[in-house]
């Protein structure tokens, strides 16, 4: 049984990190791009951002004034036991949400889209909101908790089978193009692209194909992974770098997600992660220990599965 | 690339030395205002709460990451701008009230906004830089002033006055003829994009938004 206080705490925690710490592997990735960056005012933007990360962790401070919206990803090994279950622990996500948006502090900047009255902690109806995954073993919860920031660099299409390939770049770059002229998009950036579902469950995928993949991950059928590769060297030879300057950094990583979709339809979503790809993870054990990482790892084979069943583990193999 | 320090409070001959992309560091009060404020002061003509442009002539497109500690003071963590293009129906007459010179924000104005009402009221555009630099912006707020309206507008839509010492970078993205840095910029970026699309494909289904013509056939 996992202490409802523990998963508070923790992801109170979770809450900071995100906020304040760059996770290294988007940090590599930047410095890598601002090694290769010759556009002079582009270049200026990528030291001052890596000088940015260093402020923010020496002085314990958000690295960037819009701290996003903050939402919470949850994945349970299937012997996990929380107390007081699934209601508790979502109370817990929300108090943890609220009591950080105090603390760091975090811009309280979820509203009423009508009203736009404002809780000045980051909770409201439907917000923050909590998704959840689950995995075949394990009594551990994973909390995985992301600040997207960004009104801009996310789009939707309805394309079809005759689209092909090349329909599918030419919505690319539009979108890159188009949110990334005067760095509305906060490049460059994780790019999570969603392909099928249906319209929701496409945005969702392209949205955690950018959010809960690291930089240097690759799809595992190799032609989606000779595609990521692909489409991150066509959004760096637009001509285009950090804050719409001319550069070559527009994309740090690409990242493709699929499900299966209409047998007419092939829907495409588009999602930029920002300049500081607000993530961060722990998993909570049952013993008590936690084991905080920046690797959501949350597309295991199970969440990526094809097949109607899923042979369990037998008992004997189950790890205490 | 030059780098200057400016006063929020600037002297026409300061402004008019500055080019586009000449990187700046602001010293003096800044205050923040975006669509909340700009509705209260302009629809509802409610009175300003300070005194401008003598105050400060700095207008920072920012809601920052703060709050209001039970005591009444003040916590500023970091500090970002957002997007200004959104406030170009309110700019006009805000410029025209307050006397703001310093407008800064996240992305600039078009040059047509420069030249309509940026240059006749002897103001320019600094944009943040990054857009992310909130961790080095809040280390140049030396403290807070102020902050008004917050329960009327919350938060984030409140007017904060601010003490900047060298706060920066910031980029100049307009200059006293109505000059746009991100329009410069595009221009040359747009010269080499058809080599970049060359072999992509158009979608086959068109939307509203790409043609404004509601009897067009979408297909």
């Amino acid at each position: 049984m996992i202490p409802i206080s523990l998963i508070q705490k923790t992801a109170e925690t979770l809450m900071d990190k995100a906020a304040i710490e760059i996770p290294t592997d988007y940090l590599d990735g930047l410095k890598r791009a601002a090694a290769v960056e010759d556009g002079d005012l582009s270049s200026f933007v990528l030291k001052a951002m890596l000088e940015n990360y260093e402020a923010a962790k020496q002085d314990r401070r958000a690295m960037c004034g819009d701290t996003g919206t903050p939402r919470w990803y949850v994945k349970m090994g299937n012997e996990a036991q929380i107390q007081g279950g699934p209601v508790a622990l979502e109370t817990a996500l929300r108090r943890a949400t609220a009591n950080a948006t105090n603390g760091v502090p975090l811009r309280p900047n979820r509203v009423h889209p009508l009203w736009r009255t404002d809780h000045n902690n980051n909770v409201g109806i439907g917000a923050p909101e909590i998704e959840y995954g689950y995995e075949p073993d394990g009594d551990w919860i994973d909390l995985i908790t992301v600040h997207k920031g960004g009104l801009f660099g996310t789009d939707y299409r309805m394309l079809f089978p005759s689209d092909g390939i090349q329909g599918i770049k030419r919505f690319f770059l539009d979108s890159l193009v188009a949110f990334g002229k005067r760095g509305l998009a906060c490049q460059p950036a994780i790019i999570g692209i969603g392909l099928g579902g249906c319209k929701d469950t496409c945005m969702v995928l392209g949205k955690r194909a950018a959010c809960l993949r690291v930089v240097g991950d690759r799809n595992v059928d190799p032609r989606i992974a000779a595609l990521e590769q692909e489409f991150t060297e066509l959004g760096n030879s637009i001509g285009m770098g950090a804050m719409g300057f001319v550069g070559k950094s527009m994309v740090i990583d690409t990242h493709i997600e699929v499900g299966y979709c209409h047998t007419g339809a092939m829907q495409m979503s588009v999602h930029a992660f920002c300049l500081s790809s607000r993530r961060a993870v722990a998993r909570v054990f049952a013993d008590g220990r936690v084991e905080y990482r920046t690797d959501p790892n949350w597309f295991t084979d199970y969440q990526r599965r094809e097949t109607v069943d899923w042979d369990l583990p037998q008992p004997a193999e189950v790890q205490p | 690339m030059r780098e200057v320090t400016l006063s929020t409070t600037p002297t026409p001959e300061a402004l008019a030395d500055l080019a586009l992309g000449d990187i700046v560091y602001l010293d003096g009060l800044m205050y923040t205002a975006r669509e909340g404020v700009y509705m209260r002061a302009l629809e509802e003509k409610a009175n300003v709460p300070m005194e401008l442009p003598s105050q400060s002539a700095a207008n920072f497109h920012c809601s920052p990451a703060a709050r209001i500690n039970p005591d009444g003071s003040f916590e500023m963590g970091a500090v970002t701008a957002t997007a200004s293009f959104r406030f170009a129906k309110w700019l006009p007459d805000w410029l025209a009230l307050s006397g703001a010179k310093l407008v800064i924000g996240k992305g600039g104005m078009r040059s047509t906004d420069y030249k309509e009402y940026f240059v006749p009221n002897g103001a320019i555009y600094l944009s943040t830089v990054g857009y992310g630099t909130g961790a080095l912006l809040g280390r140049g707020v030396e403290n807070v002033e102020a902050v008004h309206w917050h329960e009327e507008l919350g938060l984030a839509q409140a007017m904060w006055v601010l003490k900047c010492k060298r706060m920066g970078p910031f980029i100049v993205a307009s200059d006293m003829q109505g000059n746009c840095l991100f329009e410069r910029e595009n221009e040359r970026i747009s010269k080499n994009l058809h080599r970049v699309y060359e072999g992509t494909r158009p979608a086959t289904l068109k939307r509203f938004g790409e043609t404004d013509d509601k009897s067009e056939e979408l297909i």
